[in-house]
């Protein structure tokens, strides 16, 4: 009888276990999941419910949609704007955070600060920091006689300004992700490049790089995820002035803000389910995209 | 010999910057925060903190109920690490140490779930959220965030790497059951990365920003962050008060990564998901 209680305990005790995230999984993950599938084909208001199917009419009007690519361009303009500055200098940080530093949890802890601080907050900063009148921006720029610059007027400088917000809040943490994996990168490798004579860039380029592979891939993925999802900092950017549309022209207006905006201020329940699987599919090609980008740079160093 | 000698002071200049470059956005959030709105071009020198503070944050408070919103991010946060550190922990001893079928197929889903971007379900969310009758409820943003696959590869990792899996089968084999095994091998070894993922956790459910603001009710259940945003949408651009509010809702998680922050910093250096 023990015996059988032990037997069943084995058995089901770990599929009891695991069962609490999957049950949330299936109701909050999954099925809201497919479902979008289904709303996707509808005339569906967010409030009154579903209107009658339409078929994939929802796509064929998002994809003539002049607006959606406006968002579109945004999102991935800010995206690369960031994304580049973003690796070299999470790379560079790391490397000498991996150098035997006083005070290293003290540093690296430092640079993992910004990515703590809400989204909110940031928007609501660099709002602040980019404003034409009183900004901080504008004011260090005048130092060297650059006239003030109206950063949320125009489609550049807005993408500049949202891309060091992104730029701001992930640099240190990817540094501290190549730092990772930096350290375990095996040292006679090292070795035997010091004993080649190697230099110490030369080393960094075919030694340590290539063997952060996995890093680099991870931080691709997860960024470009990151990166299409982008929202409240430029939401907040002009918060008030145009009232989430992102800009008087939407010149910064990204994917994500538009979904919100057809979603929950228009109650298009049908056009933004359309809207969020183009931008799932978008965002699995640029993950693969930057995926293979990564491997190839990684190859060619 | 990879950098046996101590790195020159160029090195910690550079640091010094970049260190520099992350405080500052905040420091300034601070100084502005204790200006007069109305003075805040002229004040100067530039980076010297003015005596506006108390009277900004008074403001603040009569501007949105922060207290009301304070204590509603603390509830959703605080139930939120508890539930996340109890469930995954869980779920990431089963993974890491037990044996049964389907296990590495099921952990494959876990982490392929952690793929998809969270804006994908949130129209049908909503939905899900109203047939429940969760409009501007606390629930609708606990709920959905009990346990996440984040959560659960992090427990994962930490088993794999804290528990030895022949202690997990000495136990089975002595007659020790599962849950017993959990609590009495699995948990005392657990403890630091659990705490890691207790902070991660506590600080990402503070900062959550899209889905409160999408089903939550601004008025009767802000959480900070959406009382925050509703700061920016006054009638004319108040910096002053928008940036003491940040300041004032950055605070609690800025003091806690103060104090905690090198725990988080080791937790990612050793097992960070990758």
């Amino acid at each position: 009888m023990q015996h059988r209680l032990a037997r069943f305990d084995r058995k089901v005790t770990p599929l009891l276990l695991i069962a609490p995230f999957f049950g949330l999984f299936v109701v909050f993950g999954a099925f809201p999941l497919l479902y979008t599938i289904w709303v996707s084909l509808h005339d569906w208001n967010l409030l009154d419910g579903d209107q009658g199917y339409r078929g994939l009419a929802n796509y064929g009007e998002l994809l003539t949609d002049p607006r959606f690519y406006n968002a579109l361009a945004n999102t991935v303009g800010i995206f690369l704007l960031a994304a580049v500055p973003e690796f070299l200098l999470a790379l560079g940080i790391a490397a000498l955070l991996d150098r035997p530093l006083r005070g290293a949890t003290w540093w690296r802890t430092g640079i993992l600060l910004p990515n703590v601080v809400s989204v909110v907050a940031i928007g609501l900063v660099f709002g602040q920091l980019f404003s034409r009148d009183y900004g901080v921006v504008n004011e260090v720029l005048g130092w060297f006689g650059v006239a003030p610059i109206n950063w949320q007027a125009t489609t550049w400088s807005s993408h500049v300004a949202v891309a060091s917000m992104v730029l701001w809040r992930w640099t240190g943490y990817n540094a501290l992700i190549y730092l990772s994996a930096m350290q375990a990168v095996p040292a006679d490798l090292y070795e035997a490049a010091a004993l080649d004579g190697a230099s110490r860039w030369r080393t960094f380029w075919s030694i340590t790089v290539p063997g952060i592979r996995p890093a680099l891939a991870f931080t691709a993925i997860a960024g470009t995820v990151n990166g299409l999802q982008l929202f409240a900092e430029p939401q907040l950017f002009d918060a008030g002035g145009s009232g989430g549309t992102g800009g008087n022209d939407r010149q910064f207006q990204t994917l994500t803000m538009y979904l919100y905006e057809k979603g929950f201020t228009h109650f298009d329940a049908g056009y933004a389910a359309a809207l969020t699987w183009v931008l799932f599919v978008i965002c699995a090609v640029f993950a693969l995209v930057n995926y293979r980008l990564v491997r190839r740079f990684v190859r060619a160093a | 010999m990879r950098a046996r000698q101590r790195p020159g002071a160029w090195v910690y200049a550079v640091l010094v910057g970049v260190l520099g470059a992350s405080v500052f956005p905040l420091y300034w959030s601070f100084v502005v925060s204790t200006r007069d709105n109305s003075a805040i071009g002229e004040t100067s020198p530039l980076l010297l903190p003015g005596g506006h503070l108390f009277e900004n944050v008074r403001r603040v408070f009569d501007t949105v109920d922060f207290w009301l919103a304070i204590g509603n991010s603390l509830i959703v946060s605080g139930t939120v690490m508890v539930s996340n550190v109890v469930l995954a922990s869980l779920a990431g001893f089963a993974f890491a140490r037990l044996r049964f079928r389907g296990r590495n197929t099921l952990f494959l889903l876990v982490v392929g779930s952690a793929m998809v971007p969270a804006q994908l379900g949130v129209i049908p969310l909503y939905l899900v959220i109203g047939d429940l009758g969760w409009y501007g409820r606390l629930e609708a943003v606990i709920v959905p965030g009990l346990v996440s696959a984040f959560s659960v590869f992090w427990m994962r990792q930490a088993c794999e790497n804290a528990i030895s899996a022949d202690l997990v089968d000495a136990a089975t084999v002595d007659g020790c059951s599962v849950l017993r095994t959990y609590w009495h091998v699995a948990v005392p070894a657990l403890r630091p990365q659990a705490a890691v993922l207790a902070m991660l956790t506590f600080m990402a459910t503070w900062n959550d920003y899209f889905w409160p603001l999408v089903v939550l009710d601004p008025n009767e259940t802000p959480t900070v962050q959406v009382a925050l945003s509703q700061l920016a949408s006054g009638y004319y651009t108040d910096y002053a008060l928008m940036l003491t509010g940040a300041t004032v809702g950055v605070l609690p998680v800025i003091v806690l990564f103060l104090l905690l922050g090198r725990y988080i910093v080791r937790g990612i250096l050793k097992g960070a998901p990758v």
